[in-house]
């Protein structure tokens, strides 16, 4: 197997802003996620994703605005996720430039926009995205999450994924809740029951702290690693992420 | 995106629509163009479309929608039409896999364009799709990736051709057949004299991708 390990940057934005503060230098307009998405596409990024907290339905159209201008000067694939309910809402960001549409809640509540989706545009374009908590309530011991975390469904993890993924989902980001915002590593254990059991890609997210805890996500069975504080605050770069995967021997693109 | 102008001397830059027949994303594949200096329609008028210097036909989904698609917008004889000619296409992703005389997903057959012999069918991967960035096994003598011999491009698709069987027809020069491997091995590309195709996305492949579609824009300048 020779495609290259991605490092994927994560971008949280409400009303075309970036949510958190940032820290980076030389930058014209530190809150705009169009100047932040070519910084990471400059640092070598090989996909860019968004997660859209937009509340209203007029935010929604700057989202619309931001993805369209990202799409303009950014070369590398982008994944859109946060809010999509349904096909219009996955037709209009395609049109306006994405390449993958994240789904979460709205697929918990209708399982079917999953297939939905897959059969009007491809498998390739829905990206099944999981909060995942550890609980004793379900058999695998990881159950699914909404609201950030701070609710928890019924449904157990592994087995929703697996259903996903046969309803047609083409990748899986699996965002561990206890390992988020710790910075503390990657859940691996969850990573690597998530790769026994998947078919499609799995992209591990949650927990990066430093550098050395990309290379082990890997090694769990992830095919691509998702940050956003760390790139956010500047305290890792894409490049410096990218190296250290090759010096663990990884293939990764230049 | 769309530029009236049309200006005849010969360093002006080459006009490339790509056909717009309600495929995925095409606003991407339209700025990569414009980024490797093409003047670029996004159409599929049959007078602009048969006049462009170079026309490129994007793809992503299901084969068999790609190509009701573009039969919808006459595309199959506007590309016919283009090669009989020997004026220049560019086909992406599925936009490439139609070429070839059939697809074959979850157990459905569809007819392709057949400007190449052979069939389209799933890639013998253990997870699929596939989906990032790889590496070619690119030809000796091919222009499209002159430079670029070592580059990674964006692959995101779980069908594709897998066998080549046209050989070269005198006094034409043999098609240029660019290899990859995910699982099995595939055909990432082909250049046979004026249609060329990419299994991967140039206009996601980052500055390679712009600069496999600037070598594919500079070539149409002839």
């Amino acid at each position: 197997m020779s495609v290259a390990v991605r490092v994927i940057p994560c971008l949280d934005v409400a009303d075309g802003r970036v949510v958190k503060g940032v820290n980076f230098l030389n930058l014209a307009d530190a809150g705009d996620p169009v100047e932040l998405a070519r910084r990471y596409f400059e640092q070598g990024a090989d996909e860019i994703t968004f997660l859209d907290v937009t509340a209203t339905v007029e935010g929604r159209a700057t989202t619309y605005d931001m993805v369209r201008r990202t799409a303009e000067q950014v070369f590398v694939p982008l994944t859109v996720g946060g809010g999509v309910r349904s096909t219009e809402d996955v037709d209009r960001l395609l049109a306006s430039g994405a390449d993958k549409i994240g789904v979460n809640s709205a697929a918990i509540a209708r399982p079917a926009l999953i297939g939905e989706i897959a059969d009007r545009f491809g498998a390739q374009v829905c990206v099944l995205s999981l909060d995942v908590k550890r609980s004793p309530k379900t058999p695998s011991g990881f159950v699914v999450t909404t609201h950030g975390g701070r609710t928890e469904t019924e449904l157990d993890a592994l087995a929703w994924a697996k259903q996903a993924i046969e309803l047609g989902a083409g990748e899986l980001l699996v965002n561990s809740i206890d390992a988020d915002g710790t910075k503390a590593g990657f859940d691996l254990e969850l990573t690597r029951a998530m790769r026994e059991l998947s078919t499609v890609p799995v992209i591990a997210s949650g927990g990066a702290g430093k550098l050395g805890d990309f290379a082990p996500a890997i090694a769990a069975g992830a095919d691509a690693v998702l940050a956003a504080s760390v790139f956010h605050y500047g305290e890792l770069t894409v490049g410096e992420v990218k190296d250290e995967l090759r010096e663990a021997g990884l293939e990764v693109r230049p | 995106m769309s530029d009236a102008r049309t200006d005849a001397s010969p360093t002006a830059a080459p006009s490339v629509v790509v056909l717009d027949y309600g495929s995925g994303n095409i606003h991407s594949a339209a700025k990569a163009l414009e980024a490797a200096g093409a003047r670029v329609t996004v159409t599929a008028d049959r007078g602009a479309v048969i006049d462009a210097d170079g026309l490129l036909v994007p793809g992503v989904g299901a084969f068999q929608a790609v190509i009701a698609g573009l039969r919808s917008v006459r595309g199959d004889e506007l590309i016919e039409r283009r090669l009989a000619g020997g004026r220049p296409v560019l086909g992406i992703c599925v936009g490439m896999q139609v070429m070839f005389e059939r697809g074959v997903e979850r157990g459905t057959e569809s007819d392709g364009l057949g400007q190449w012999p052979g069939e389209v069918t799933e890639l013998g991967a253990a997870v699929l799709p596939h989906m990032g960035w790889n590496t070619v096994d690119v030809p000796e003598g091919s222009v499209l990736f002159r430079g670029l011999e070592r580059e990674r491009f964006y692959f995101v698709h779980s069908y594709a051709a897998q066998h080549w069987s046209l050989e070269a027809l005198a006094p034409f020069p043999a098609p240029k057949v660019t290899w990859a491997e995910h699982g099995t091995r595939f055909i990432a590309a082909v250049e046979n004299g004026p249609l060329s195709a990419t299994q991967f996305h140039p206009e996601k492949s980052g500055r390679a991708g712009i600069r496999l579609l600037t070598n594919w824009v500079d070539s149409l300048r002839s």
